[in-house]
């Protein structure tokens, strides 16, 4: 790889202790992404889309989380090195994110203005003090971006004053009022209607494109996938079991799981609806052994059962975690296979 | 086919506060506001439209939880509304529901045999209630034992399979599909999906399948009629819909869908550009209630709602493009 990456996850295992015993969920997750990249992360409820960007924030309650093994390295250092007030750093200016219920991401009790001003204060060095007028100038600039009416006037309304689609605009434009580098941007569109989903994706996809963000795109949308992101990885309870520039991931899909996902999309043509993948996701209290898939792929081998597969490179930037593709791995740039975490709890 | 379902004007109204202090003037939201239309024997009439377009409501109003503000709906002849609140028990059992979250459907403290014999209780007392529901789990395809089960052990998927057996239990003609997938993964929909399917071919079932997802309403659905804030904008033959959308909203929709697939993206006939906010049904624009949004916007859609205009049989639409003497080809070429 030529450039190092904006973005490095190195084999990282998530876990939470509860009641019942230890979840083991992310189980070895590498995904790197480049400056100005656009990085669809897709899998259903559950798989740990999620859980990988918050560790990657650092906003992951520990405890109950724990992080065994793993790096991440954002800009070259590693982000769960990194002291409280240097993360305090990273989250703004480096990173920001945007989430899935904007009513839930904005205080029911603070005026939009006040929302705006604290992440605008944040994003100033240590020593620079803004006046009020000056804070309030600043803050209408974001809010003009994201194509909101009357911004002036908005900057005095409370969140419940607005609807959906201009709560996600106002998040939009609280999580790029700081140029981060890169964006996470959380099932962005899931709680808006079809129409405005359209908007805000369109008007996301438009702003990033002109400042030249990163975006990590968690979704369970493969649509939304296509229409937005250079690459795709498909998580399954808390794997990436398939990595892909997305019009290859949608052209030749390899791994089962990602075939039964995108067989089981109703598909506006017609044609009936796919049965979908048989049984459902693991509980993460006690996974199953080897290939977390094994118990609901069609292709199961007894290899499958015991062992994890390790991610084979495919082809120019695709890979895939499953022994199926053993044979066409191309020469073995293998992403070295960590079975530990199911092993030895055996 | 014959007409199982009539609706015909019907109207909910809610009141939801008052201007005033005293009392008067109430302030409303019509969340239906007159809509007609009927459902087929056998058939599955797609309700399709975004949230707060009065969907539910219709839903919930024609199986009896909410009484109507105005408006007429017969089943197989018979007045659903005639008697107020207490509808015949014969006409209850003939439309069942199913609701959209399975998890707060199904009481957490019965076991799934306690769940599907209620109905059999009220509805059919005759039947022998133990036998009767191994029959219905095994309609669904699933295992007897199932029935010592509490909801709480079972996946989202088969929590949704059972409220699809307990509604089959009073042998409807219709069953009111609201949202059944929509709290579902991807990869569980299908199998349900099919199972509805497989139901309606041995039974005859007529479902009326609310969803907002009209991907997954060119597969199961043979009509569809989409809703805009409390109306019905256009209503069409499954076929004809996705090859010949009149209603501007309808074109919107269609062009707003994420699809995984080039054929999909061709499969659109019109692009549509969505723009602007929906309006808060509590103050609906007065004319046509899509004029804020639409982009052939013209003077009248502003002050008079549009009529409905019938261009074949079974496919219409409520646009002012079709009343006053435009050419319908004009809005196909943007």
């Amino acid at each position: 790889m030529s450039t190092m990456p904006l973005l490095d996850i190195r084999n990282l295992h998530v876990q939470f202790d509860v009641f019942g015993g230890r979840l083991r969920v992310l189980d070895g997750v590498n995904l790197a992404v480049r400056a100005g990249e656009k990085v669809g992360l897709v899998g259903e409820t559950g798989a740990g889309k999620t859980t990988t960007m918050k560790a990657v924030l650092r906003v992951l309650p520990q405890p109950p989380a724990r992080i065994p093994e793993g790096e991440i390295f954002f800009e070259g250092q590693d982000v769960l090195k990194l002291s409280h007030r240097k993360i305090m750093n990273v989250r703004g200016q480096g990173i920001s994110m945007i989430f899935q219920d904007p009513t839930a991401a904005l205080n029911p009790v603070f005026s939009i203005g006040a929302q705006m001003g604290a992440v605008i204060r944040h994003s100033l060095p240590d020593n620079q003090r803004l006046s009020k007028r000056d804070l309030r100038e600043r803050s209408v600039i974001p809010l003009k971006e994201v194509a909101l009416a009357d911004p002036e006037r908005l900057l005095d309304s409370f969140p419940l004053q607005l609807s959906g689609g201009m709560r996600q605009r106002v998040c939009i434009a609280m999580a790029l009022a700081t140029s981060p580098k890169l964006l996470i941007a959380d099932e962005p569109g899931t709680s808006l209607d079809v129409t405005i989903e359209d908007q805000v994706l369109r008007l996301l996809h438009d702003l990033v494109e002109k400042r030249n963000t990163a975006v990590v795109l968690i979704t369970h949308s493969l649509g939304v996938v296509r229409e937005t992101t250079d690459r795709v990885a498909v998580m399954y309870a808390g794997n990436i079991v398939e990595e892909a520039p997305t019009a290859k991931l949608f052209a030749s899909p390899l791994h089962p799981y990602t075939q039964g996902l995108m067989a089981a999309v109703p598909k506006l043509t017609g044609g009936g609806v796919s049965d979908g993948i048989p049984g459902r996701m693991p509980t993460y209290l006690n996974p199953p052994t080897g290939c977390r898939f094994h118990p609901r792929c069609p292709h199961v081998m007894d290899i499958c059962k015991s062992e994890k597969p390790p991610h084979y490179q495919v082809g120019d930037g695709h890979r895939v975690a499953c022994f199926l593709h053993e044979g066409h791995a191309a020469t073995g740039e293998n992403v070295t296979t960590q079975a530990g975490g199911e092993v030895e709890n055996l | 086919m014959s007409d199982l379902l009539e609706v015909k004007d019907l109207k909910k109204y809610f009141v939801i506060g008052h201007r005033d202090s005293l009392g008067r003037e109430p302030i409303t939201v019509k969340a239906v506001d007159s809509i007609s239309f009927t459902v087929q024997e056998g058939e599955t009439l797609g309700l399709v439209g975004e949230s707060g377009s009065g969907k539910s409501t219709t839903a919930y109003t024609i199986v009896g939880m909410y009484q109507p503000t105005l408006g007429h709906a017969n089943a197989r002849g018979q007045d659903l509304f005639a008697n107020g609140k207490a509808r015949p028990k014969s006409l209850r059992k003939e439309i069942q529901i199913v609701f959209q979250d399975p998890g707060s459907s199904l009481n957490p403290r019965q076991t799934i045999k306690q769940i599907l014999e209620l109905p059999l209780r009220l509805h059919r007392p005759e039947v022998d209630r133990l036998t009767e529901t191994v029959r219905l789990l095994e309609l669904v395809d699933l295992p007897p034992d199932y029935m010592y089960k509490y909801p709480y052990m079972l996946s989202g998927g088969e929590k949704q399979i059972i409220a699809v057996a307990r509604a089959l239990a009073t042998e409807p003609s219709l069953i009111i599909l609201d949202e059944p997938t929509s709290a579902l993964d991807v990869s569980v929909q299908g199998k349900i999906i099919n199972l509805l399917l497989r139901l309606q071919r041995e039974f005859n079932l007529a479902y009326l399948f609310i969803t907002h997802d009209l991907s997954l309403m060119r597969n199961v659905a043979h009509r569809v009629a989409i809703m805009y804030l409390g109306k019905i904008c256009e209503v069409a033959d499954m076929e004809e819909f996705f090859k010949d959308p009149r209603h501007p909203y309808t074109q919107m929709l269609l062009s707003s869908i994420p699809v995984t697939s080039e054929e999909e993206e061709q499969a659109k006939p019109v692009k549509v550009v969505s723009t602007g906010e929906i309006p808060s049904p509590v103050d609906v624009p007065p004319g046509c209630s899509f004029h804020t949004r639409c982009p052939y916007v013209m003077d009248i859609c502003k002050q008079v709602d549009p009529e409905m205009t019938q261009f074949t049989t079974g496919h219409m639409a409520r646009c002012h493009l079709f009343t006053e003497g435009e050419q319908p080809e004009t809005i196909g070429q943007s």
